[in-house]
Parts: structure tokens; sequence; C-alpha cells
């Protein structure tokens, strides 16, 4: 089928199989920050944002998308930049590979939490798994990153 | 020191954060590449009488399907050790043998995965099937045998075919049995460790294909470039000199890429094809084709005098290699390896017999055997202070070691790291346990580790430096960055010594066909043996450019004087960029290029002491990690970031191990543990408060002082929380994980 759909503000028009994955369809026109960690939903590598809220794109069928907006972390350079920066500035990216779904649901979060708690960056970032950072050093990272926002907005 | 001892950002992490292609598969430029899917075996152990794959080469876009018939017959082992490897030679490519669920029947490349996966439905395989081995306490002196075939190898490691014995280990300090004599307790325990999942987000997988000279070139993801060359070159049967590997951005290891897993499979089509291919695990084929940590049943036996004086220490192993022996003889060893220094005094013996089973195979995993070692060891000493009723802190400072000049160890001190430990966790209040509420009890535990730093007299690793045209650097290595972050800590040595920038200093690695040798990244080596090629090879580039421009300005060269960006000659101050320029171009023809080379004679330890506080629910079982403490001592910090991020990863991956990471089995053999749903890996929920402090110490040795800190990470936190849930609950969970499970039966005493 003819998928029509913006990916990163473009308009698209891509030939797809209808059982091909959102994931595969992505990283197969060159969007490779998407990453695939499994294959069940479960670790969060995928992330892209569709119409702004964080899905998981290896399980979400592409004809999904038809007519939606996706976005992936290269639709926000700066903000993936300056969260980036907070996170080398603790270390806090190992491998790098979970990173850029992990950071595209931290930008969603701060669009979607006002203020939010420990608790609650914990428990809005609890599906996307890292196995190399330990995750404390990614919870300095965001609440220092927040910080931040919070001096530039006033 | 400037440079060095200081948090710089990693080199590439901007990039990976914002999600620049980086890693194998984003680098397959080629659209038009064999995608490889492995037929893989439903029976734990079968023969193949026949296979029929000419339905199957009929589905459109099947390229090629390969079987045991089609591969050479070399066989190999995949271990990543120096040659010669002490691991067995039992593995073929495909072998009419198949020895656990999943082994590889036939390989089948195809132009994309669809069809593939069409084609091996459709590939007809009779098994003549044989009765396995699933449990591997039954495998010695079983009826039936795993490798029947003869299997080379290269020392005398205790192989026994007929008895299924890949390896023997023994070691013994002297004074065991007088010891036990003269002890007033003596404990006897039988401790089970688990296979463990490495787990990491990138999961398997390699691409090759021939360049254009002819060469077969292999992009993998893999923590062992020059190892991988090697065991292709024999497998395939064709000289080293004709495969190069290269090694992109690595998305996680932990010793798992340590075994060449799938780089074989995509080298062999491409060979056989001349085309362009690529193999890439999916997570069910990661969690039951790769290879796992060594699961161990180690029986302990302890003796002490009343006051807590330890007298002896014997354990008496048995090792799970499943059905190929990579890493056999080396991982059972480090039981001993690193336990036995730590408490120096005491008389201590060891064997061990690692066995084969049908189940997946083993192999190396971060704190390799001394992750296995430490739970042994700590837990019985644990027991053994409840026993006399004393501090398990109190019965350590009685036993560790004292470092000293001569003596094995020489620098750090376990014993201050239990000091700090116990100070900033409050151990003396917290380790007694404490009713919170009517069902829900804290309560502490400790344990304290050590590792090495690199394999002494074994690895040699060398860094290749090179004086760029406009006076910039060009640092290259073969060891691998996977995310502990060598790329920067080594830049950041080269910067320090080389005196410029680190931007000045550009990092390249790694490429057998570019980078000078290098074992590659394990056995926390990649700090303190290529650190140390780093310092030598940036030392004789500094001596180089001095000699240059002494030739080059034709005057003695104890009128230079290097100033790092720039040299003063005599009273003149030239940039290192004119000089580069100069003495690349015109009349001083001269591309300076220096290389350094450095094998370690020791593996000085870095140690840990860490400290637990669980909270249990006595009605569910349920365990809740509050608080987690490691004290580190691995001498100096290159980068206190990294090393910080990477204890605190380390003890992540450590509470997984010690509370619900575990590979279930079914009856027949198949691992049914084959998601990250199933195989649960702990999350950010799991643990909120990890906490790091340091110990400090200098190691002579090692580069600016350091020492590793890989590995050491993660051997602590199975035996602190065993004992901290003790403590709870008076329940001992003597086989790993301490699932809720156990404890919840342990209370209601089923
Ligand atoms: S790859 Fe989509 S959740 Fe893991
Ligand atoms: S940094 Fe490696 S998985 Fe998160």
């Amino acid at each position: 089928m003819l998928l029509t759909t913006t990916i990163n503000g473009r308009k698209k028009e891509i030939l797809i199989k209808d059982d091909d994955y959102l994931l595969d369809v992505l990283r197969k026109e060159g969007y490779l920050s998407v990453k695939r960690g499994c294959d069940t939903g479960a670790c969060g590598l995928c992330t892209v944002l569709l119409n702004g809220s964080p899905i998981l794109s290896c399980s979400t069928l592409a004809a999904r998308a038809q007519g939606k907006h996706i976005s992936t972390i290269e639709h926000f350079p700066l903000e993936a930049k300056k969260f980036a920066s907070f996170m080398t500035s603790e270390g806090a990216e190992q491998c790098g590979f979970c990173s850029p779904g992990f950071t595209l649901t931290v930008i969603a979060m701060i669009k979607e939490l006002e203020n939010p708690t420990d608790d609650e960056i914990m428990h809005y970032l609890n599906g996307n798994l890292c196995r190399c950072s330990g995750y404390v050093s990614q919870l300095r990272a965001i609440r220092n990153f927040m910080e931040d926002m919070k001096h530039e907005n006033c | 020191m400037k440079i060095v001892n200081t948090s710089v950002r990693k080199v590439d992490g901007i990039g990976v954060v914002t999600g620049n292609p980086a890693y194998t598969e984003d680098l397959i430029l080629n659209n038009n590449v064999l995608t490889i899917k492995l037929l893989r075996s439903p029976h734990p152990f079968a023969k193949i009488k026949a296979i029929d794959t000419s339905i199957a080469l009929k589905v459109p876009g099947v390229e090629a399907i390969y079987t045991h018939e089609d591969t050479p017959k070399t066989r190999f082992t995949l271990a990543g050790q120096s040659f010669p490897e002490p691991s067995p030679y039992d593995r073929r490519i495909l072998d009419e043998y198949v020895r656990y669920v999943g082994d590889p029947v036939a390989i089948i490349a195809a132009e994309d995965e669809r069809c593939a996966e069409k084609a091996m439905k459709l590939i007809k395989v009779q098994y003549e099937i044989l009765e396995p081995i699933l449990d591997f306490e039954k495998a010695i002196d079983s009826h039936i045998i795993i490798h029947p075939e003869e299997v080379h190898t290269n020392f005398e490691i205790g192989y026994e075919r007929k008895r299924n014995i890949a390896s023997k280990a023994y070691a013994e300090k002297p004074g065991v049995d007088e010891g036990f004599k003269n002890s007033d307790v003596i404990l006897e325990r039988t401790y089970y460790t688990q296979p463990q999942m490495h787990a990491m987000m990138e999961t398997y997988r390699s691409y090759s294909y021939f360049d254009v000279n002819g060469r077969l070139t292999t992009v993998s993801s893999t923590q062992i470039p020059f190892h991988v060359r090697r065991h292709l070159a024999r497998a395939l049967e064709i000289p080293s000199s004709k495969i190069r590997v290269i090694k992109p951005r690595v998305g996680g290891g932990f010793g798992g890429k340590q075994t060449a897993v799938c780089e074989i499979y995509s080298a062999f089509v491409t060979l056989k094809t001349g085309k362009p291919s690529k193999i890439i695990y999916n997570r069910k084929e990661t969690h039951t084709c790769t290879t796992t940590r060594y699961g161990m049943r180690l029986d302990v036996k302890i003796g002490a005098d009343l006051e807590g004086n330890i007298k002896a220490i014997d354990i008496n192993a048995l090792s799970n290699a499943g059905a190929y022996g990579e890493h056999a003889p080396t991982v059972t060893s480090l039981v001993s390896y690193k336990t036995f220094p730590l408490y120096d005094t005491v008389p201590m013996r060891f064997n061990a017999n690692i066995v084969y089973s049908n189940t997946m195979n083993a192999g190396a995993f971060r704190g390799y055997g001394a992750t296995q070692g430490t739970f042994a060891v700590e837990s019985i000493i644990n027991e053994l202070a409840h026993q006399l009723n004393l501090d398990p802190t109190e019965v350590r400072m009685k036993n560790l070691v004292e470092p000293g000049d001569g003596k094995y160890i020489t620098s750090g001190d376990i014993k201050k790291c239990i000091e700090i430990g116990k100070e900033k966790f409050n151990w003396d209040e917290r380790s007694k346990p404490r009713e919170i509420s009517p069902n829900k009890v804290r309560a502490a535990g400790m344990a304290v580790t050590m590792q090495g730093s690199g394999i002494a007299g074994i690895d040699t690793a060398a860094a290749t430096i090179k004086l760029g045209d406009r006076g910039d650097f060009n640092l290259m290595v073969g060891v691998t960055d996977m995310g502990q972050g060598c790329d920067t800590v080594l830049t950041q040595i080269a910067a320090e010594v080389l005196e410029v920038p680190m931007d000045k200093i550009t990092i390249h690695s790694a490429d057998t066909d570019l980078s000078p040798y290098d074992p590659g990244a394990y056995a926390s080596s990649g700090t303190y043996v290529t650190g140390n090629a780093v310092i030598i090879a940036a030392n004789n580039m500094k001596e180089e450019i001095l000699k240059g421009a002494s030739k080059l300005f034709n005057i003695d060269i104890n009128d230079i004087e290097y100033l790092g960006t720039s040299l003063k000659v005599v009273d003149k101050i030239i940039t290192l960029e004119e000089f580069a320029q100069r003495s690349i171009s015109f009349e001083g023809m001269n591309q300076i290029t220096t290389t350094g080379t450095w094998g370690g004679e020791t593996s000085p330890p870095p140690f840990i002491a860490g400290f637990a506080e669980v909270e249990v629910d006595t009605l569910t079982g349920e365990i809740a990690i509050l608080d987690y403490l490691s004290v580190v001592d691995c001498g100096t910090h290159i980068n206190p970031n990294l090393v910080k991020v990477q204890v605190e990863g380390g003890a992540v991956q450590g509470i997984g191990l010690a509370l619900f990471e575990d590979i279930k089995y079914d009856r027949r053999g198949r691992v049914i543990s084959d998601s990250l749903m199933q195989y649960k890996i702990p999350s950010r929920l799991d643990c909120k408060n990890i906490k790091v402090e340091f110990s400090n110490s200098y190691e002579k040795t090692g580069p600016f002082g350091a020492k590793s800190v890989g590995e050491v990470v993660v051997n602590t936190p199975a035996p602190a929380i065993a004992d901290a849930v003790y403590n709870a609950t008076k329940v001992r969970v003597r086989n790993l994980p301490v699932t809720s499970e156990k404890v919840l039966m342990g209370i209601l005493n089923i």
C-alpha cells in the first residue's frame, strides 16, 4: 500500500507492505536513530512520536501512521543536543544504543508532565530499558536538564 | 595533570545520544545485501540424517542454503582469547550433530527476511533424536557422550571426551587440611549460581562483503576484532591476510561479544556467494542461541576459630559449559584466582570440573568466574559470621589481604573500603533487622570482591600515534569501546602525555587492517593495558618530534623544548602545526608515526566492598532494594564520571543477577525466557538508590596510577543481597536468583 505520512515535518509517500512495522519502514527510509532492542514492545529503544506522543515503532504497523505525523529524534535537533549535553556531562550514555529512544521519551515527558517528581519521572520512563548505565546517572541528567529549562523559561 | 582525572565528556557522546548512525546495522550502505537466517534445531541433541533443501531453494529470492555438507570440516573455538586459545576446538560452522535447542542446522541466504523465513519452513530435516543431558549435574560419566568426535586442545586442560568433561581446574594454597583440623567451627554449604544473559541492547550482528581488492571484510559488533579475524580464517580455511574485521560502535557487550557468536555466518555466505550479506540476531535468538554466564554448583567448606579467624576454605565446583566449551578452562579458574589473593593468608583449595550438557553454551560475562566465586566465598563467610555471632565486617577485617611491597597486591586496600562503607552506609544500625510495619522488615548485608586488570603475561596491546600534517594527532588502537568509554579514556591519556587539548587527537578503533594489535576489550584491560601502550606511544611521539625538529632546524636536540601545541627552538616558538607541515612536506620528508606496545607482568586488582539494604515483605516474599552502595578502589580515575557510571551500571546488573535474572528451560530443553518480557532485566524502578563511594589508591604499574573497573563492579550484589534477605527473614537462599518465591517458600517453611 502507499503510506502517506509526515516524517519529521516532511511529507512522504512510501510503498509499504500491509504488515510492515513502522520501525522497519523508518530504518529503511534512513531514519537510523531509531533502534531495535527487542521484538516485543519491552525495551523502548524504538520509541518515536506519533502525533506528538511516544509509541513503540516495533509494535506499531506502519499503516497506522497514515495521514499522521511521525517524529524521530532527528526532528528535535536543538532539544536533543541540549539534553545530550546533560547526558554526556554525567557520562550517562554508555553504549548509547538506548539513548535516542530514551531521549525522545524524555522530550515527550517534558512536554507532557509539569514539574514531575523523581517518582513520576521514573514511572514515565520505566518502559525505556538500559543495560549499561544503571539508570541513576540518567536521572541526574534529566534533573539538571529540567532545572536548566526552568531557568531558561523565567 | 590537566586532562587525566577530569570528567571530560565522551568523545562520541553527543553523536550517539542524538542518534547519529554509528552501529553495525547503521553502516550497511549497500541496499542489496543478502539477509541470513539460521534454521535451528528443535531438539537438544540429535544427529542429522538427511536434509532436503530442494523445495526451499525454489522460493523466489532465496540465494543459497547451506548445510553441514557444505561447510568446512575444520573444528575451532569462538572464544575471544589470545592464540593459542585454551578453549577446546569443538565446533564446526555446521555440524551433523546438533547439541542444544537452537544449534544451527542450515544457513539460508535470501534477498530479504520474508523469503528467508519462508524457505526456512520448507527445509526438510530428518533427525535421529538422541537422549540429551539437560541437567549439568548428571553430565559426568553419563552413558550419553555429547562430543563423540575427537576434539583438539592446544594445552592440557583436562579434557575428557568420554566423561563430558571439557576442562578441569585446580588450585591450592598449602595448609588446608591442617586448617580444618585446627578449626572450632566448620561449615559446609552448597551454592548455585545461575547462567545469566548479557542482554545488551544491541543484539549480535555482522555484515560481510568483498572489498574492491577482493578481501573479505566483516563489519561486526564485537569486543574482539583481532580474534574474530583469526577465528574466521581457521573456520573458513582461508589465510588471515585475506580477511579484514571492522568494529564500529558497539551497543553493549558485557563479555557476550567476546565470543564470535555470529560472524562466521555472514563471512561464510559472502565467501560462498561473493555477495554482501548480513546477519542480525533477533532478541529471541540472542536469548536462546548465544552464550550465557557459566552456571555453577559450588560446594564450599570453611573452617574457623571462634574469633572468626578463617583457617581453611575448600571449594569444589561443577561448572556448566553447555553445548560447546568456549572459555571453559578460564572462566571457572577465576573462582580461585580472584578469591585466593583476597584472603591471602587463608589456606584454600579449589577443584573444578567444567562439563558439557545439552544447553545453550556458556562463555565470558562481565566478572567472568570471579562473580561466581565471590558469591560462594562471600556467602559462606557471611554464614560463618552469623554462626559465630560476629559482625560480617569484623570477620573480614580479620582475614582480608593487606597490600604491601613484594606481595601479590601492592596497592589498594579493601579494608579501607569496608571502613568507608560502614560509615557511609550507617552499617552498625542498618545491618540489624528492623520491622518497619507488621509485615515489612528491613536489613542489610555486605560482601567484598576483587578482579584484575588485564591478563598478565599473555595479553599485549599496542597503540599507534600519527602526527598529522596540520599538527593534530591520530591515535589508533585495536581495543573496542562498547560503552565503557575507552575511546575517551585513551584519548585523555594521550592528550595528557602529549600536552595538547583533547580535540587535537582523533581516536580510531578498531579495524584489523589499520589498528595495531590488541586482544580486544575484555578482562578489564582497556584502561590498564592499552592505556599503558598509549603512554609509551605518546612519549615516543614527543621524542620523535624533538628528533625531527633537531634535524629539520639543524639544532641540537637539547636546545629544543616540547611545549605541546608548540616547540621552543632556542628562543623561537614554532607551533606544532607549522612544524608538522614542514616535517611532512618540503625539506622535512618525515611522517612521524610511533607505536607503543605493552603487556602486564601483574594484573593489579581493583576492590569493592558492597553494601545492600533490602526491605522484604514477609507476606509475599517481595524484595525491594532500598539502597545499594559500592565502595570502590580502582586507583586513579582517568575519567571520574565514566568510572562512576560503570560502577552504577555494574551494580544494577549484579542486582539483576541477585534477584530475578534466570534462564528458564522447559522439560525438553528449550529456553522459554526468550524475550525481554520473559527474561527480566532490572528496570528503572528496581534500583533507585545506587550509590558509589571511592577509596583512593595509586597503582604504580597503571597509567597515571589507574587500575581497571569494568568487571569488578558486578560481583558483590548477589552475596550482599542474599545475606541482607537472610538478616531480614532468616531465610537463606543459596541458589541464585534470590526470588520472592524462594523467600516466601522459606518463610512458610515449605
Ligand atoms: S524494540 Fe520496540 S520496544 Fe523494544
Ligand atoms: S547505554 Fe547501553 S543500553 Fe543504555
